[in-house]
């Protein structure tokens, strides 16, 4: 079938400089996708490239069989594609409702209803939803911060790193949602640094070096690769470290 | 003793001109980002453009109660508020989105704010001369209040309006989607884009409603002093103080600032020679940041 | 203060010389503030909106010191008669002073906080002036300001040693400036003015620097306003206005190239020939332009900045870049207006 998301031959990067070269990944509906890799391999760039947040130098890009290569953020984001950045993903001065509604900005109706749909998925929001966001937890910051990004009703939704600066049962708990989400019918295309925690729930990975992709499995395959997982896992004791 | 408190009133009414003026400042330091040094010569452009309708075309109407203007003050004020709006508009238009797209840093931004209020001043002068002006000639005499204290009923307005904007304010950014956009914008920019803002309207409409709140402070100052060509450079410290004292992009702040800023200058006749009240927003300015440069209520810059 | 240049009628030879002695002599002056201006602004990126208070402080400090005692008619401190170098010097240094002090605080902080503490200080030195009894001579202000090599010619001779002095003090400048900005030293405060985070991470205490180019900028402009007191003979409080001071010197460095120093001194003759030129044309335009010939000029010099600032940035002599910028933006010109670097911290 057709993918959801097809980026073909991407390039792109800051300024002048190069950082991704010529890649090219796919993500189809309903599935989650890995992207792992060293530090500097340009995981977040091409993510960022993709979401509309940075321009992509040459190649293209398509979501539902449109072109989008030239779309920015605002106009992904009316399509179904949303994104979540790694670090300052919220308003620290609005409260958790008033993120929301951010997210919801594009909505012509029905957004308070939707706002409360949101908090539910995410209880410890739901509880104090005029809390101000500067005040929230690591954890609490980042269910809002994907909370924001359901507001429309995505399709796609990307993630730069959500489980960064967690706890292990932090991790744990928004990998949860992350499933959660998917079972919704909503595709997720992430980045991660902790690459085992994450292909285990993927359906598929790539992995990304020095801006470009070397490698394309299913999640199950990439974890049991042994290859990869002496580079990137840990898993045996030669192997840098995840 | 007594006097000590006519200081204070007197000093709350500039206070609340300044803090009305600031509002408007903080708001686009907030989303802008960049210091506005237009500031206070679009104050004296929209002090000068209500002029043209009490003044040039003497539409003066009849008076309002005690009020030392008459009903001709509500059309002045709606010209002088789009007008300046207009300006802030036009100014972001060929100015300061260029200079955006181009990436230029918030200092750039500053001196081309600068260059853009020369331009403004030089205009008013041509416009309208070099000579004082007033928008009425009478006197407004002011009441007695108990304690022997004294009051015009122009500085109740002043005062009373201020109050008014505030709430009007408050209730723009937290009842509405627009402020709360704006808010947001003035928190993260690039976060607003990517949450499906369109932050170049956001940035429109907030040069608008500050050219207002802008506007509205100028003919606030010009119905209680005489009209100046040159005034819009001596508002910008104590607008600035006001602004930094509450923390830039929270307008509260400025509002409270402000009156800080407009109750201390003038309390502090009592003790210095008045030729240096110029330099008591100056020496606010200097303490806050050293104490505590985010301001009172914090900033978010 | 449009008196600091004479404005004769130009029809004759002598009337063209001497109105274009007085006008080199006048731009020299300039020169001198835009190479201080050029060393907070255009190599370290500190942003000074108070060049005039400092220009003041150099002027009325060097007059006072060097006046004759005050009279009855005269009311004002000091009044110490000294030689008139020593005067400089000391304007010179109380203008560093009021940097220390308008700096220690500010410079830690944002770069635009500096600019919104620099816009008052002018307004507040005058005002004091103005008002304090006693201090100097209020709004009448001061007469008879000894000038430097007096007896060295007659009279009207005078204005060539008056030429002579200011621009043996802007080469004097320059030299410094130039050895200053090509020093060690030169090229920490650029690369603060480049990338502060860099700067920091070599070790670099930045604040210490931007301090350190600040009051020695105040310095030389407080030094330029000495001069300036002593070619004049009175100064008052409304000789010093923020147009004239601050947003003229701000357009010629602008206009000339911040971040190189010849750029600097391009821009005070560029500039200064127009803003002193246009009023001798004043009789050629016709009646409408005329009679606003002044306020033409200053919507002049307004466009000048923002069109500059739009398409030319780096002003007219653009500063090389030395090393690569990491992250470039293409055309965005180089020097101080140069995006790689301009950010709200500190």
């Amino acid at each position: 079938m057709t993918p959801l998301l097809e980026a073909v031959d991407v390039t792109t990067g800051y300024g002048e400089l190069e950082i991704v070269h010529r890649v090219s990944i796919q993500t189809e509906p309903g599935e989650i996708v890995t992207i792992i890799g060293p530090n500097g391999a340009g995981k977040s760039t091409l993510l960022k490239a993709i979401a509309g947040v940075l321009p992509k130098f040459s190649g293209n890009v398509s979501f539902d069989g449109r072109d989008v290569t030239k779309l920015n953020a605002p106009k992904m984001v009316a399509l179904g594609a949303s994104f979540v950045p790694q670090t300052d993903n919220v308003f620290p001065s609005l409260s958790i409702r008033e993120n929301l509604e951010m997210g919801g900005y594009q909505r012509t109706s029905g957004t308070s209803a939707r706002v409360a749909e949101v908090l539910r998925m995410f209880p410890e929001l739901e509880r104090r939803p005029g809390e101000q966001a500067s005040n929230l937890s690591g954890g609490q910051r980042q269910a809002l911060a994907i909370g924001r990004a359901l507001m429309l009703d995505p399709r796609l939704l990307m993630l730069d790193e959500p489980t960064a600066a967690l706890s292990p049962v932090m991790r744990e708990e928004i990998f949860d949602r992350v499933e959660e989400i998917r079972d919704r019918g909503v595709a997720v295309l992430m980045v991660e640094q902790n690459a085992k925690e994450a292909l285990a729930r993927s359906d598929r990975g790539y992995v990304l070096v020095a801006g470009e992709r070397v490698l394309e499995q299913s999640g199950e395959e990439m974890l049991n690769n042994a290859d990869v997982g002496r580079l990137f896992l840990g898993l045996e004791p030669a192997g840098r470290g995840a | 003793m007594i006097d000590f408190v006519q200081l204070i009133i007197i000093g709350t009414i500039v206070g609340s001109i300044i803090g009305l003026g600031a509002m408007g400042l903080t708001l686009s330091y907030g989303v802008m980002k960049f210091a506005n040094f237009a500031h206070g010569d679009s104050m004296a452009l929209g002090m000068f453009l209500a002029f043209i309708v009490v003044g040039d075309l003497g539409w003066a109407g009849s008076d309002i109660g005690r009020l030392s203007f008459g009903w001709g003050m509500i059309p002045a004020l709606g010209l002088a508020m789009i007008g300046v709006a207009l300006l802030n508009i036009s100014a972001d238009r060929t100015i300061y989105r260029r200079l955006r797209r181009r990436g230029a840093g918030i200092i750039t931004m500053a001196i081309a704010s600068l260059g853009l209020a020369i331009i403004v001043r030089a205009v008013i002068q041509i416009v309208w001369g070099s000579a004082p002006l007033r928008y009425s000639t009478g006197i407004n005499p002011a009441l007695t209040l108990p304690g022997d204290l004294k009051a015009k009923p122009d500085q109740f307005f002043i005062v009373g309006l201020t109050l008014v904007v505030a709430f009007g304010l408050y209730l723009l950014l937290y009842r509405t989607r627009l402020g709360k956009a704006m808010r947001a914008t003035s928190d993260n920019p690039e976060l607003a884009e990517i949450a499906g803002i369109d932050t170049e309207r956001i940035r429109m409409s907030t040069w608008a409603v500050a050219g207002a709140l802008t506007a509205l402070a100028g003919v606030m100052f010009g119905i209680q002093a005489q009209l100046q060509f040159n005034a819009g450079f001596e508002f910008l410290l104590p607008m600035f103080a006001a602004t930094i004292l509450g923390g830039i992009g929270n307008p509260w702040g400025a509002l409270t600032g402000g009156l800080i800023v407009g109750i201390t200058q003038e309390t502090s006749t009592e003790w210095i020679d008045a030729g240096l009240k110029p330099g008591v927003p100056f020496v606010l300015l200097i303490g806050i940041l050293l104490i505590r440069p985010r301001g009172i209520f914090g900033s978010t810059v | 203060m449009d008196l600091l240049v004479e404005l004769p009628p130009l029809i004759t030879f002598v009337g063209g010389v001497n109105w274009t002695v007085g006008f080199l002599t006048t731009v020299g002056i300039f020169a001198i503030v835009a190479l201080a201006l050029n060393l907070q602004w255009g190599y370290t990126g500190v942003f000074n909106f108070g060049i005039v208070a400092f220009f003041m402080v150099g002027a009325y400090t060097s007059a006072l010191l060097t006046l004759e005692r005050p009279g009855d008619f005269e009311n004002h401190i000091l009044g110490l008669e000294w030689p008139v170098p020593l005067g400089w010097i000391a304007g010179s240094l109380a203008a560093g002073v009021l940097a220390l002090l308008i700096g220690l605080p500010t410079l830690r902080l944002r770069r635009d906080f500096l600019a919104i503490a620099t816009i008052g200080v002018a307004t507040i030195l005058r005002s004091a002036v103005n008002s304090t009894e006693g201090l100097a001579n209020r709004g009448a202000g001061l007469i008879g300001i000894p000038r430097f090599l007096d007896g060295l010619v007659d009279g009207a001779d005078y204005r060539w040693v008056m030429l002579g002095i200011v621009l043996t003090m802007l080469a004097f400048v320059y030299v410094v400036m130039a050895a200053a900005t090509a020093s060690p030293w030169g090229r920490v405060l650029r690369g603060i003015r480049d990338n502060e985070d860099t700067a920091m991470a070599a070790g670099k205490h930045t604040t210490v620097f931007r301090v350190q180019s600040f009051v020695l900028g105040g310095m030389v402009m407080g030094l330029a306003g000495a001069i300036f007191a002593h070619r004049q003979g009175a100064i008052s409080p409304t000789g010093f206005s923020d147009l004239f001071g601050t947003f003229l010197v701000w357009t010629m460095l602008i206009v000339g190239g911040s971040g190189n120093n010849r750029g600097a001194v391009l821009g005070a003759l560029a500039v200064g020939f127009f803003w002193f030129g246009t009023p001798l044309i004043q009789e050629d335009l016709p009646d409408f332009l005329g009679t606003r010939v002044f306020q033409l000029r200053e919507i002049a010099i307004g466009v000048l900045i923002i069109v500059f600032l739009l398409t030319r940035p780096g002003g007219l002599l653009e500063e090389e870049p030395r090393v690569s910028r990491f992250v470039p933006k293409p055309g965005s010109g180089s020097g101080a207006f140069n995006t790689a670097h301009e950010e709200g911290g500190p």
